[in-house]
């Protein structure tokens, strides 16, 4: 008997703001208990809640950069709750009438079983809106004492509800990847997940083909991709199971623990709350004119997937560097800045970070928006490749050289000039005049006549012995191909 | 000294014939003298007030002084003042000290005005008899077995006593208007959105607005100088210019053309008060004035409309009191919702949990339809009457309130009764619209009458030029009770 796995994200991003979405207590994260907590995040008696424009910049942004309607008058409201972590005994959230309607972002599926191909999908974008945080409650007191912290109360957030549209816990994953590389991408969030930047709630359910919808289950507060793919792995196994032995799904809404890998029901339905929700009458209507969304339109830079086809149509990048190269929206304008200043050479240059620029960074663990070398300085010294200055292994040498002693760069002509300096005083320039290498070339030979004889013997593979035995003799500095075509002709004699 | 204009005692100020600290000092021996037995002050601190009054000496000494500075003026104990205790009447904000100012505060405190004492009012400001005070009941200077209304019950008193020279209040439904017409003294509830609601605690954000209470129309002109005025940290401040609420008092009333709605003049109005209306009715029509019949013919739905939507964001505006941050904490309790049962249920009176139940209940799932979003259409039907109404006239008069002062306890048992003594008023908030209410007579057991003035948006200058050309006319407004 098959399943199909339906699953739906609801995804809380927290706005780059400085401030507070309806104060100005600052949203710095990590300072001391209730230092950011200002009267409104205390919720003294007879403060109002300001809107920070910048939070809904931010919203109209991501409305923007999935193709969704930005809701010309929108509306918060009111959502009603007690807990000590809520000052007001509310949260001001958007309920009927959200900032953006529907929009799709089309995701990018590796499938981790066997040799599956990667593949594109769609996901509709249900709606996002704009609500505030909650504040933290701190447990653990000696005396058994519950803290309240409202530093995080107030502090902006975007919710990004997804429609039902992923069958694995690939495709979530895929999603929520894709979906924070876009709000990083736009500027919109840090995305630290570990400050809490960035969670997602997965909604789980199962069915049988040609089956209507079954009942969901809502994974809470995953705060990484790796807890993503088990949580649902798990969680949709036991449903499955569930059902298979004769149960019943009830809508729950559950907590993944990491160290046992499971998930548990934290409460039912049963005791769902009534939000008795309505519009704040402490905030007028969000009215957002068309001037205003074309003005933030206008600041939305290339999004990955145009980026993406462009790198495919008009550099004539695979698909797979072309992925790579918009994984992240720093990756981008670091290829992007080296292509400006050698715009003769994307390919050259993609191979180049995504090669040894990668490894360099892999190995001291760092990520290309620190990269120690700036991509200014990267197109100076693959400009003086491609120009046959200096060949494939000398660059390597600069490049390793260069690592250590951050060459940041800016403009190519100063890049340029140092790199063209080092190659000057280091006597690295190619050796291309064939004369010298054709002598290097009659020296070699001369002296391996055995294995001179054993090659045109039909030992095909000793070729690359008399390349390294040239290159060394060059030190390292014979224009590679001049040398082969030299050799092979002398070779064969 | 007591009876003088604010006019009258800036001048006296300026000129150095008092001092105002020694005015302070007079209007606090006053108090220590007469509020036992009123109870329209919750809260005094004459350190602060003669603080500022000193303040204020030094202010006017410099010739800096501005119409109010030196002047003390009482404040409403539903303005957070800081280093005041500010207890909105209620047990469960009993020991709370803000640490800010409100918005209408910090403008007196700019102008230089002194802070004399919180005045007593209806608990969270729910109710029209200052009856449902933690602190007690306020008594009516003119009859103290009687009502002073409500919610501003204390200010009204205060006004009315001259325990101050003017003094602030809010009006959500009626109490600004309500207690100045069962006091015989003037109020005004400008227009939605006029003065700040920061700092003033909330009780029905859609509805709440302060505004100045005062033995005249010209007094009030002042007050409305310093409270009004754009706040950008109250999203529903309005951003309109500066302007002088004093600039059109002497203008002549001839051509006004008053509107009468007909349903502030059917059954359930006391006969004592509807003779008196009339009387003040003839008397502007003396003053050149041309009276036109009109018809707010929703304005019947106006009381049960509010009993929905005030409470409706009463019981989400309170529940920010559930003890976790600052104010009445139950002293026992087992977990955290006990806690919150506890404190709520020791720390709000009766009248709070009853209008908390009925917002709770008309947000509910499966409620919300029926009550609160139907009560939001008809407001704005409410509001459309208004609209009509002024095309046929400038402004519209009618009483304030059905009957005169009624007895303390008289209608302790009957909430709808309650509610009904704010019939003429309530519509007026739902609208937005300014509204004010001035003395015009006297009814059974010589109790005051207030007629009501209703203007159109933003007509608070001409509403107060219409006050100002009848109490010059007439003596109503200065007749004060005998209470020592």
């Amino acid at each position: 008997m098959t399943w199909e796995i339906v699953i739906g994200l609801e995804v809380h991003t927290q706005l780059s703001t400085n401030t507070k979405i309806f104060s100005g207590a600052s949203t710095a994260y990590g300072a001391e208990s209730n230092t950011q907590a200002d009267a409104v995040s205390i919720a003294l008696p007879g403060v109002l809640p300001v809107l920070n424009k910048g939070a809904v910049e931010r919203a109209i942004k991501f409305g923007l950069a999935v193709g969704a309607h930005i809701a010309p008058r929108s509306v918060f409201a009111r959502k009603n709750y007690f807990y000590p972590d809520l000052p007001k005994g509310y949260q001001i959230s958007q309920f009927d009438l959200p900032v953006v309607g529907p929009g799709a972002l089309t995701i990018l599926v590796e499938p981790l079983s066997g040799n599956a191909k990667p593949y594109e999908k769609v996901v509709r974008i249900t709606r996002a809106h704009l609500e505030e945080d909650a504040g933290k409650s701190v447990h653990g007191d000696s005396q058994g004492v519950t803290g309240v912290d409202l530093n995080r109360a107030g502090t902006p957030l975007l919710e990004i509800v997804s429609e039902p549209d992923m069958c694995s816990a690939s495709e979530a994953v895929a999603y929520a990847k894709a979906l924070h590389s876009l709000v990083r991408w736009i500027g919109i969030c840090d995305g630290n997940m570990q400050e809490g930047s960035f969670r997602c709630d997965v909604n789980v359910s199962v069915r049988r083909p040609g089956e209507p919808l079954g009942t969901r289950r809502e994974i809470k507060n995953l705060n990484s991709f790796k807890f993503m793919q088990q949580a649902i792995d798990y969680e949709v196994q036991w449903q499955i199971d569930t059902i298979e032995n004769g149960g019943k799904i009830h809508q729950a809404t559950v907590l993944f623990n990491p160290d046992t890998g499971e998930t548990r029901a934290m409460r039912s339905k049963e005791d769902a709350h009534d939000y008795r929700y309505f519009p704040d009458p402490d905030l007028l209507p969000l009215d957002i004119s068309e001037k205003w969304k074309e003005q933030i339109r206008a600041t939305l830079p290339e999004l990955p997937q145009a980026k993406r086809g462009r790198y495919i149509g008009e550099f004539a990048l695979n698909e797979y560097d072309a992925n790579i190269l918009t994984s992240s929206r720093e990756m981008a304008d670091f290829f992007d800045a080296a292509v400006d200043c050698l715009p003769s050479q994307p390919k050259l240059i993609a191979n180049w970070i995504m090669g040894e620029i990668s490894a360099l960074l892999a190995r001291d663990k760092l990520e290309i928006g620190n990269c120690p070398v700036s991509a200014v300085w990267l197109a100076g010294l693959l400009t003086r490749v491609s120009d046959n200055t200096i060949n494939v292994k000398t660059a390597k040498e600069i490049l390793d050289g260069a690592w250590g002693r951050n060459q940041l760069f800016a403009k190519l002509i100063q890049a340029q000039a140092s790199i063209d300096a080092e190659i000057e005083s280091k006597g690295l320039k190619q050796v291309s005049d064939s004369g010298a290498i054709e002598k290097i070339v009659d020296e070699i030979i001369a002296a391996n006549a055995d294995k001179v004889a054993e090659y045109r013997s039909g030992k095909d593979k000793l070729f690359g012995f008399f390349v390294g035995l040239a290159m060394k003799a060059s030190k390292g500095k014979a224009n590679p191909a001049q040398l082969n075509d030299i050799l092979k002709k002398k070779l064969a004699g | 000294m007591f009876n003088s204009s604010l006019y009258q005692l800036g001048g006296a100020l300026r000129a150095k014939k008092i001092s105002s600290v020694e005015l302070t000092q007079l209007y606090l021996e006053r108090i220590t003298a007469l509020n036992p037995e009123l109870n329209a002050y919750i809260t005094l601190n004459p350190e602060i007030s003669l603080a500022q009054a000193r303040e204020a000496d030094a202010r006017i000494a410099s010739g800096n002084a501005a119409a109010l500075t030196g002047i003390p003026v009482a404040q409403k104990d539903i303005f957070c003042a800081k280093g005041w205790r500010t207890t909105c009447g209620s047990k469960m904000l009993h020991n709370f000290i803000s640490p800010y100012d409100a918005h209408v505060i910090a403008q007196f405190n700019q102008a230089g005005a002194v802070n004399l004492g919180k005045t007593n009012m209806d608990e969270f400001a729910m109710g029209s008899s200052n009856e449902t005070s933690y602190f007690g009941p306020v008594k009516n200077p003119w009859d103290k077995a009687r009502v002073p209304g409500g919610s501003s019950g204390g200010t009204a008193a205060a006004v009315a006593a001259r325990l101050c020279a003017a003094a602030t209040g809010t009006d959500t439904g009626g109490s600004i208007r309500q207690p100045a017409a069962l006091c015989g003294i003037s109020g005004l509830k400008p227009t939605y959105g006029v003065c700040s609601r920061y700092g003033m605690i909330a009780f029905a954000s859609s509805l709440d607005q302060a505004g100045p209470m005062g033995r005249s129309a010209e007094d009030l002109a002042l007050m409305m100088n310093v409270m009004a005025g754009f706040d950008e940290r109250d999203s529903t401040s309005l951003q309109r210019d500066k302007e002088d609420y004093a600039r059109n008092l002497s203008k002549p009333l001839h051509g006004l053309r008053i509107g009468l709605p007909k349903e502030f003049f059917a059954e359930g109005l006391g006969s004592d008060v509807a003779l008196a209306i009339e009387a003040a009715i003839a008397e502007y029509k003396k003053l050149g004035a041309t009276i036109v019949d009109i018809s707010l013919p929703n304005s019947k739905l106006s009381v049960p409309v509010y009993y929905v939507l005030a409470p409706a964001e009463a019981s989400s505006n309170l529940s920010r009191f559930d003890g976790v941050r600052y104010g009445y904490r139950a002293p026992e309790y087992t977990d955290l919702a006990d806690m919150y049962e506890k404190s709520r249920a020791q720390g709000f009176g009766a009248e709070v949990k009853r209008r908390i139940m009925i917002g709770t209940y008309v947000l509910s799932h499966g409620y919300y339809d029926a009550y609160y979003l139907q009560a939001q259409k008809i407001r704005r039907l409410i509001a459309q009457d208004f609209t009509e109404a002024y095309k046929q006239c400038d402004v519209i008069m009618g009483p304030t309130s059905p009957s005169t002062a009624f007895k303390l306890g008289e209608k302790g048992d009957d909430p709808v009764q309650m509610y009904l003594s704010d019939i003429y008023t309530i519509a007026v908030n739902l609208a937005g619209l300014p509204g004010m209410s001035i003395p015009c007579g006297f009814g059974d057991n010589n109790m005051p009458v207030g007629l009501q003035i209703i203007g159109n948006y933003f007509d608070e200058a001409r509403m107060l030029n219409v006050a100002h050309q009848y109490q010059l006319a007439t003596d109503w407004h200065s007749r004060a009770p005998q209470v020592l």
